[in-house]
Order: C-alpha cells, then structure tokens, then sequence
C-alpha cells in the first residue's frame, strides 16, 4: 500500500520489479515520510487535552498514523497540537516552545477555544484564539472536537503537508526569520509587535477616547 | 525493595492476558470483526475483549442519536422544490445561547417594511459555539438542531468557520436520517395536539350548534 | 450514635446570643449565618474551632455588594457531619481589610490570596499575599463589578446586538487593539518592566539549619509545560540536594474567568460552563449547581430524575477515579499500560454519557428540576450490564494489577504523607482527606439528593500516603458500584421533569450553598441572587485547587521524583484549580 502512496504516477516498473523498487519524486518520498511520522508535542492546555490523549490511547489509537511518539521536548517534536484554552497568562510559555520547536513545524488549534477563543472568549485573562500570536494550519472547531474529529483534522494535516514542495519550502531559505517575539505581562498582555499602536491609544486626550466609544456605540 | 516480586509477576500476568487476548479474540470472531458494523458494534458492548480500536477513517464509531456537535437550521421543501426555513426568527436561541455566538438579523417586507418571520441571515461562529445544546433544546419551532457530522476541520478559520445561513441549512430529511426518533417523537406530538386542537374545534362548533338550536326554539 | 450527639452534630448554636455584643444574626431575606464584625474575627474563629467543634473551614469567598460594601463569606464544617456554619464580615469597598484567618485555619491560605486577586480584599497578617490567578501588575481586581474586561458588551447576557439585527460583528474588530487587551491611560509599554518572579522566590523558606555540610540550595520550577504536570501547572521547589525544602504551587495559567463569565450568564447559561470546571467528571459539576440553584428556586426534581442523576454522578466518579489510577501509574513511570486500561473503561462509561446526554465530556445534562432527557431505550441495560458485570470485574483487575505490585508499593506507601489533623486543618477533602483517616464523605455526612436510600460506606484508609489515597479510590470504585446497582434496581418509569424547562426565569433573591461530593472532593457552588435571571454572585469552592494547599505539606521532605506521584495522588484538574 506504502509503495502505491510513494510511486510516481506515470513510471512503469516492470512486472518482475513490482513491489520491490519504487521510483518516485524526491519531495514525494520526503513528503510521504514526513507526513507520517508526525511527532506531536506532549503539551496539553485544557479540557480538549484530554480528548486528544483517549485520540493516543487504546480506541482511538493515532500510532496507526505514526503519531504515537508524544514528545514532552519541543526540539523533538513536529507538530503542536494546542489542545485547549490559551489564557494570557500561558501564552508566553505557549510562543517559547513555538520558537524553540525546529524547522518545518505545524501547528494544529484544537478546538473552539485555540481557534477562535471558544466558550471563554470574553474572558479577561482568556486570548482569543492561538493565531493571534502564532501561524496556524488547521482548526478544528468542536468543544471539545471527538478524538474522530482529531484525528480527521491530523489526516487533513497530512494531506496538507504532502502538497508542499521541497523547491519552495520556507525553512531551508537563508534569511527567513520566523522568530515570534514573546509577548509580555503588563497591566494586560503586551504583544511587542504592537507598541506604537499601545502607545497611540493611550495617549491619546481624554475627550477622543469618548468620541470613540461614542462612535463606536452607533 | 520488599517482596519477592510476586506482585509484579502477578500484574504481568494480567498484562500478557490482554496482548494473549487480542489474538485470540480475533481468530475466534474472524474476519466480520473488523470494518463491518456488527464488528463495530461488538467492540463497544460492556463484554468486549481484545483489540478495542475504532479503525478511523475506514472505521467509524457509531453516533447515538442524541450526540451533538455544530447546530443546524432546518427546511422543509415546499410543494414546488422551494427552500421553505422553519425558522421564523424568534430570537429565542439568541438568547438562550450561553457564549452568543449566534447572530440572527430578521428579514423585512421589502415593500411595507414590515418584520417578516424569517431570519434574512444567520451566522454562527462554530469556533466560539460550545456544542452545548441549549439552542436546539428551546426552539420552539424545531428550525435548529444539533448535528452529526464532526469532519469540519479546515485551513482557514475566518473563510470557513464562520456559518452562515446558506451553510447552516440543511433539509429536514437529513434531520431525520440523524434523528429518527426524536423527529417521531416530535412529529407524534404535533399530531396529538392537531387532534386535541380539532377536537376543541369540534366541541365548539357542537357547543354553537346546540346554541343555535336553543336559539331557534 | 447517641441521639444528644446526634442533635449536637446538627444544630448549629445561635452564636448571636452567645456573643450578643459582637454577633449580629444575618437577617435580610433569603440568607443564612452571622455577621461578625472584622476586629472580633479571629477571636471568633479560635473559639469555634475549639469549643464548637467547627473545624473544617471548607470555602472562604467574598462578594460584591456594588456600590455598598464588599462581604467575605465563610463556611465551616464539624468534622463529624453536619450543616454548614456560615458567617461574613462586611468590609468597605474603598478599603477592604479583613484579619487573615490563616493562623486558625490553615486551609485558608490560596483561598485568601484568590479573594484578594480577583476581589480586591486584603487580608491582614496572611503569610504570602500575592496574586494567585492573574500575575503581579495586572490591572485591578477583575470580580468587582464595576470593572471592565475589554471585550465588554453588556452588564447581563442576553447581548442585545444578537437579534433581531444581529450583524455578526467580532469582538475583535470593536477592541481598539483588535484583541483582548486593554490598558490604563499614559501607559508606555516600552518603560514598562514586567514583575519577575522574586516575590514568589522570596517567599520560600530559605534553608538555614546547618548539618555541618554546605550544599547550595536550588529553586527548581516544574512547569508549566511539564508531562507530569497533568496541564498547565506549575511548582516552585527549593531543594537540598534532591529533598524538597520548600514548594510552593503557582496556578492560574487556565483562568478562564469562570465566575466573571458565570456573573453575566443566565443561571440556565452556566450549566454548560460548569462542564467545563472539572471537565473529567462533568456530571457531578452539573450535579452541584443544579443543587444550589434549585435550593434558591425551593424546587425537587421528580424521583426518575434524582436516580438517573445518581446513576450519572456515580458513573462520573468511576471514570474519574479510573483515569485517576492509571495517570497516577504514569507518573510513576510504568506508562501508560495501567492508564490505558483505566482509559478503556472510561471510554465504556462515556459512551453511555454519549447516548444519554449527546456528548462524551460536556455533557450539560441536568436542568433545575430535573435532566435534560430521559434515558434513551436500552440504555439502562448496558448500565446494568456494566455494573453488574464488567466494572466489578475490572476494578478487581486494576487492583491485581497494581496493589500488590512491590515497585507500586515502594514508592508510594510512606510517601506524601498527610495527618488526619493536618488534613482537616488544610481544608483538604474528598480522597485526600479520606485517606488520612477522617470517614468524612458528604454523601453520608450532610446527604443530599437521595443519597441516605442507598447503602454504602464511606471508604477510607488511615495512613495519610499516595498508598492509601489510591486505595481509598479504588474502595470508592466498588461502593460506586454497588450504589449503581441498587440504583438500577430500584428506579421506576415516571416524569423526568414536572412541567416544562424555561430558559429564562427569575429566581428569588438571597444565597445559597450547594455541595456535592465531587469524585475530588467537596464541590460547591456558592450563589447570591438579587432577583434577576442571573446570578449576582457566582463562586465555586473547587476542590483540587483547595486540596492543593496540602501539597507542600506532603511534599516536604520527600525527593523531586515522588513530588511527582504526590501531585498525582492528590488528582487535580487544572480547569477546575484555575477555573
Ligand atoms: S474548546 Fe471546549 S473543550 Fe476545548 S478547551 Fe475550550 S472549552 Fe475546553
Ligand atoms: S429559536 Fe428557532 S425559530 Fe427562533 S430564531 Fe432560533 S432557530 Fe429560529
Ligand atoms: S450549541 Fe450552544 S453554544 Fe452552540 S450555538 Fe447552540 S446554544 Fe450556542
């Protein structure tokens, strides 16, 4: 079955070959080993954490994916599975590992709170979903999505990832900095890339905010 | 250390019972056991051994009818293939949605300028919706209900998980493919209460015919 | 039990004559308790705790009386059963000082810095003041009423822009940071230097006793991203070498607002989010809201509902307990086989959650007066199949799995350990507190629902180590089981519900407390209401966060690797410690 995946389409092998060599394309064979030894990071935020460790565990078993191999060690790991609420307080830590997991890395939002803020959106010390801060590839919407719904979101990971190309692909570029600054507690979150935006609002004469919030009620 | 390791050769045995298991189990339930539905199904009963792993995607688990995921809006098809919305814009799943999510704008006669029972657009956020159920469960008019399918994952969460009303519509044979027996239920007290209410109509017009006879004599 | 024991148990004194001059008798509509004034405080509390016997102080909280006055509000316990002793001191808002009843009541402590954190109220005499939720700088005390988060629609939900012009505007693009931020005015982030973490650092004890070697200590941080932290939790050790010296917990890294949330919602609205508390036993968390509203709204539900509710509370605590065991195992070392056996049975259990509730986690299943629905056919069937057949089969196979095994036994019989008067003393409950010898479980001590129909004991175990505590669960498991069994016996066909469901009502003004016994301890749910459909004050007594200010005392002493298996035992869920 691997060797169908693998076999560039359009190279006939010889019948007494077949099923012992496969011709295929270099980013068709780096993609296909890729997409399946997906390493997700051991890394659980809230309650979809748990869906996602009955998605590792007996019934749902994602080590049929090549997925088994929970890495508590972001350098080791593939693919970031942010499996719950990102609250203001986390997300420092949340774009640390980011930073510190190795080239080509996959974010996967799991659930309504890490795509979009979820339930707890309106929250004070919840942000409003991970892609604020950092690049997300797929979302899953649910609260909490099944571990089917997981696992139908990592398949789609691993289609996505066996499209990419080597000739383009970002991480071997010089140059491409894909660094995220680490957002800072202040007397509310602080994202560095945002400091003359901060600034302008708050300095600005009392009598504008209120037009503003004037407008804005309109 | 204490002991002699006898509970730790104990729980190995336990252990090799279940991988001794799951050979066994499946030589001896053979080949249905895996991607039919019967064999789905025997490895959820409460007396299942072995392998217990829903084969996903080739497998899937089956859903009981009561699961719930991103809500819906039923239409029924109206006599000549028109889309014909139960919702009528009443504003109470609005309201009765615990994180308000659910944005409905209600349609207007275009001519009078009147508001009209039916909403002209319906958005759901399904990244902010809770899968809590509370909208389905206090419609009056059976227009949203809970969904089955779970496959919605995506790439992009602005273009594709923000619902609306042409997403959200689904016919209302689909609602009952997924929920047969809440669509009977349902569908037996409607019929119960057309009865009680012909019934009343029927007293009624007995009582003003009664009345008239009295009259008239 | 003689009866004048009985009676004293259960009568709670009228402290307004006995301190007449100091004790007022809280007397406005619908609340209960006393109002002791804040200088006669901490002598009050002495004398309960040694004359009265009220020694378990379970839940200390405050509420805000905009634009009055703030109140702290105390419950306290016998040890022996009984109801709740409730009494608060009324503080101003301006300047909100109340003595700090650490000294008395040890248990006190994360407590109090939480009512500090979200609440403004400055406990005098506490040993660590700080922030426990948000962080140090944060902008104000986020539970007063009259501040603000950023995303800020409407004092009460329903919003108003939802219908019937609802235009699906994001918070996002009303915010004029386009996220959920807001700052005070002139502030300049680019001066701005975030607190570190000293003051937590300083406050743990520094090592001086001197054994004639010189080691350095060190401060080590588990967390929070950190496998055997079961989610985002954090410890700060001081350590001699590999022995804990000092460990202090720093949570808060899944504050999800709940209470703030939950002041807006409608008191139908919270059910779901309550699921979301402790989000592996969500059936018990609807259980105790549903208690506490209903206690406000002075309404029963019908007897079909009260034993599917106990059917499914029992249920929640097996699955519970099982992923409890197995992760338990996993911070052990001797992953995941144990876990994923535990997780099998778990996933059975859930199944029926699925079929009867529509949803494996969050189930939202009960209503005021009753659950959502009824069982569907056949389900009671395989509930009677599991817990005839399979669960007490499997739980005797856990238990040969693991209790006699002697790696298990090293590591965790003398490890952690917790006396029964410190457990009491720490406010800790549920397993914890059972473990270390105090038979004290609610579903006897103070019944609710139709507990007293039932026959079971209450589990407990008397050494006060990770040992015991993972026997006390697996005793708890059989009672569980036995309970179900006489449940599905003797349940009849009848209404699930009397009358119909609103989504919206009014609910008289006053407070109530209700409390279950969670599978990780004493959950309750304290509500104020002020008339309105939604509540104006919203609190949870968690329990794996309470349980948590026992941990340094168990960790003292041991090596890193067990504080590991410590924290295990102790079974926290961050979304119920952080909430
Ligand atoms: S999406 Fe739902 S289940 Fe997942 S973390 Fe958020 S609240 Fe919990
Ligand atoms: S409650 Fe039903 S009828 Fe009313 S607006 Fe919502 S979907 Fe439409
Ligand atoms: S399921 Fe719950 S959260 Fe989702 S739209 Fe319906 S009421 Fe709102």
């Amino acid at each position: 079955m691997a060797m169908d995946e693998i076999n560039k389409a359009g190279v006939t092998i010889p019948p007494e070959l077949q099923g012992q060599i496969a011709i295929t394309t270099l980013d068709k064979i780096y993609n296909w080993s890729r997409s399946n030894s997906l390493w997700p990071m051991m890394f659980g935020l809230a309650c979809c954490a748990i869906e996602m460790i009955i998605t590792a565990a007996s019934r749902y078993d994602f080590s049929r994916f090549g997925m088994e191999v929970m890495r508590p060690s972001p350098r080791q790991a593939d693919i970031m599975i942010v499996s719950g609420t990102v609250t203001k307080k986390m997300v420092p830590q949340i774009v640390r590992l980011y930073n510190q997991m190795s080239e080509p890395r996959y974010v996967l939002a799991m659930g309504a709170c890490a795509s979009g803020g979820g339930p707890f959106k309106e929250g004070y010390n919840v942000v409003s979903g991970i892609d604020k801060f950092i690049p997300v590839d797929i979302y899953i919407p649910g609260c909490p999505p099944t571990p089917q719904a997981l696992l139908h979101g990592l398949i789609i990971m691993q289609k996505k990832i066996e499209r990419q190309k080597l000739s383009d692909a970002d991480w071997y570029k010089k140059d491409v900095d894909n660094e995220i600054p680490v957002p800072i507690l202040g007397p509310d979150l602080i994202d560095p890339r945002k400091y003359a935006l901060i600034k302008e609002q708050t300095h600005k004469p009392a009598f504008q905010v209120v037009e503003e919030v004037q407008n804005g009620d309109e | 250390m204490s002991g002699s390791g006898k509970g730790i050769l104990k729980g190995l045995g336990i252990t090799l019972k279940h991988f001794i298991e799951t050979y066994t189990v499946d030589r001896k339930e053979g080949k249905n056991r895996y991607f039919t539905e019967e064999g789905i199904l025997s490895r959820r009963t409460p007396d299942t051994k072995g392998v217990f792993t829903v084969q996903y995607p080739e497998e899937k688990a089956p859903l009981p009818e009561a699961f719930r995921y991103i809500p819906f809006l039923v239409y029924d098809v109206g006599e000549d293939g028109n889309r014909d919305i139960r919702c009528t814009s009443c504003g109470i799943c609005a309201k009765v949605c615990p994180p308000q999510c659910i944005w409905i704008t209600r349609r207007t006669d275009e001519e009078t300028g009147k508001p009209m029972k039916e909403p002209s657009q319906f958005m759901i956020d399904v990244d902010i919706c809770m899968n809590c159920g509370l909208c389905a469960e206090y419609c009056p008019f059976e227009a949203i209900r809970m969904d089955h399918d779970y496959e919605i994952a995506n790439v992009d969460r602005m273009k594709h998980h923000i619902f609306d009303l042409e997403k959200l519509l689904k016919p209302a044979s689909y609602y009952k493919a997924i929920r047969p027996v809440q669509v009977e239920r349902e569908e037996a007290e409607k019929r119960e209460k057309e009865a009680k209410k012909e019934a009343a109509r029927a007293a009624a017009a007995a009582a003003k015919a009664k009345k008239d006879a009295e009259n008239n004599s | 039990m003689a009866m004048s024991e009985q009676v004293s148990v259960s009568q709670i004194p009228a402290f307004h004559e006995i301190y007449a001059d100091q004790v007022k008798l809280d007397d406005r509509e619908g609340y209960e308790g006393f109002i002791i004034p804040a200088e006669f405080l901490v002598q009050f509390a002495q004398a309960i705790k040694s004359k009265w016997g009220y020694d378990f102080l379970s839940s200390v909280t405050a509420v805000d009386y905009f634009p009055d006055m703030m109140e702290v509000v105390y419950h306290a316990y016998r040890s022996l059963g009984g109801p709740a002793l409730v009494f608060k001191v009324q503080v101003s808002r301006e300047d909100s000082v109340v003595p700090s009843l650490v000294s008395v009541f040890p248990g006190a402590e994360l407590q109090e810095r939480e009512a500090w954190d979200l609440m403004g109220i400055r406990f005098e005499n506490h040993p660590d003041l700080r922030r426990i939720l948000m962080w140090e700088g944060f902008a104000g005390h986020p539970l007063r009423k009259d501040w603000k988060e950023p995303y800020f629609e409407e004092e009460n939900k329903p919003f108003s822009s939802r219908w019937p012009e609802g235009v699906a505007v994001r918070s996002e693009t009303l915010n004029p940071y386009g996220s959920n931020v807001q700052y005070p005015k002139d502030f300049d982030p680019e001066t701005w230097t975030p607190e570190a973490d000293e003051s937590l650092y300083l406050g743990l004890k520094s090592f001086k006793e001197n054994d004639g070697l010189d080691t350095e200590k060190i401060i080590i941080n588990l967390g929070p991203q950190h496998p055997s932290t079961h989610g985002v939790f954090r410890m700060a050790a001081l350590l001699d070498g590999e022995t804990i010296v000092d460990l202090k917990p720093v949570c808060g890294y899944l504050h999800r607002n709940h209470e703030k949330i939950g002041e807006r919602n409608t008191y139908l609205q919270n059910m779901p989010f309550t699921d979301r508390l402790d989000y592996i036993s969500s059936m018990s968390n609807n259980f105790g809201y549903a208690l506490a509203v209903e206690k406000l709204l002075g309404i029963k539900p019908p007897e079909r509902a009260d034993y599917i509710r106990v059917i499914m509370a029992e249920l929640t605590r097996i699955a519970s307990h099982f992923m409890t065991t197995g992760f338990l195992l996993n911070d052990l070392g001797a992953f995941f086989t144990p876990a994923l056996y535990a997780l099998k049975e778990r996933e059975l259990i859930l199944d029926v959650f699925e079929a009867a509730s529509g949803s494996r986690m969050m189930c939202n299943y009960f209503r005021f007066g009753g659950v959502f629905q009824d069982l569907p056919e056949g389900l009671l069937e395989v509930i009677r199949d599991l817990a005839f057949n399979r669960l007490p089969k499997k739980i005797d196979e856990m238990d040969a799995l693991l209790t006699e095994n002697e790696i298990v036994r090293s590591r965790c019989i003398g490890i952690g350990v917790l006396t029964a008067e410190e457990a009491i003393a720490l406010s800790a409950s549920g397993p914890v507190l059972r473990g270390s010898g105090v038979p004290y479980d609610i579903r006897k001590a103070d019944p609710y629902s139709i507990y007293d129909r039932f026959d079971f004991d209450v589990a407990v175990r008397y050494h006060g180590d990770i040992f015991d505590r993972y026997l006390v669960r697996i005793e708890e498991i059989r009672q569980s089981i036995r309970i179900i069994q006489q449940a599905v016996t003797q349940i009849k066909d009848g209404p699930i519900f009397d009358g119909k469901s609103q989504y919206s009502f009014k609910v008289p003004p006053g407070e109530a407390y209700g409390r279950v016994e969670g599978p990780k301890g004493e959950l309750g749910f304290y509500l104020v209401s002020n008339g309105q459909a939604n509540p104006w004050r919203y609190h949870v007594r968690a329990p794996s966060f309470i349980n948590l200010t026992s941990l340094r005392q168990m960790s003292l002493g041991e090596k890193v690797a067990d504080v590991v298996a410590v924290l295990g035992s102790i079974d926290i869920v961050l979304g119920e410690v952080d909430r």
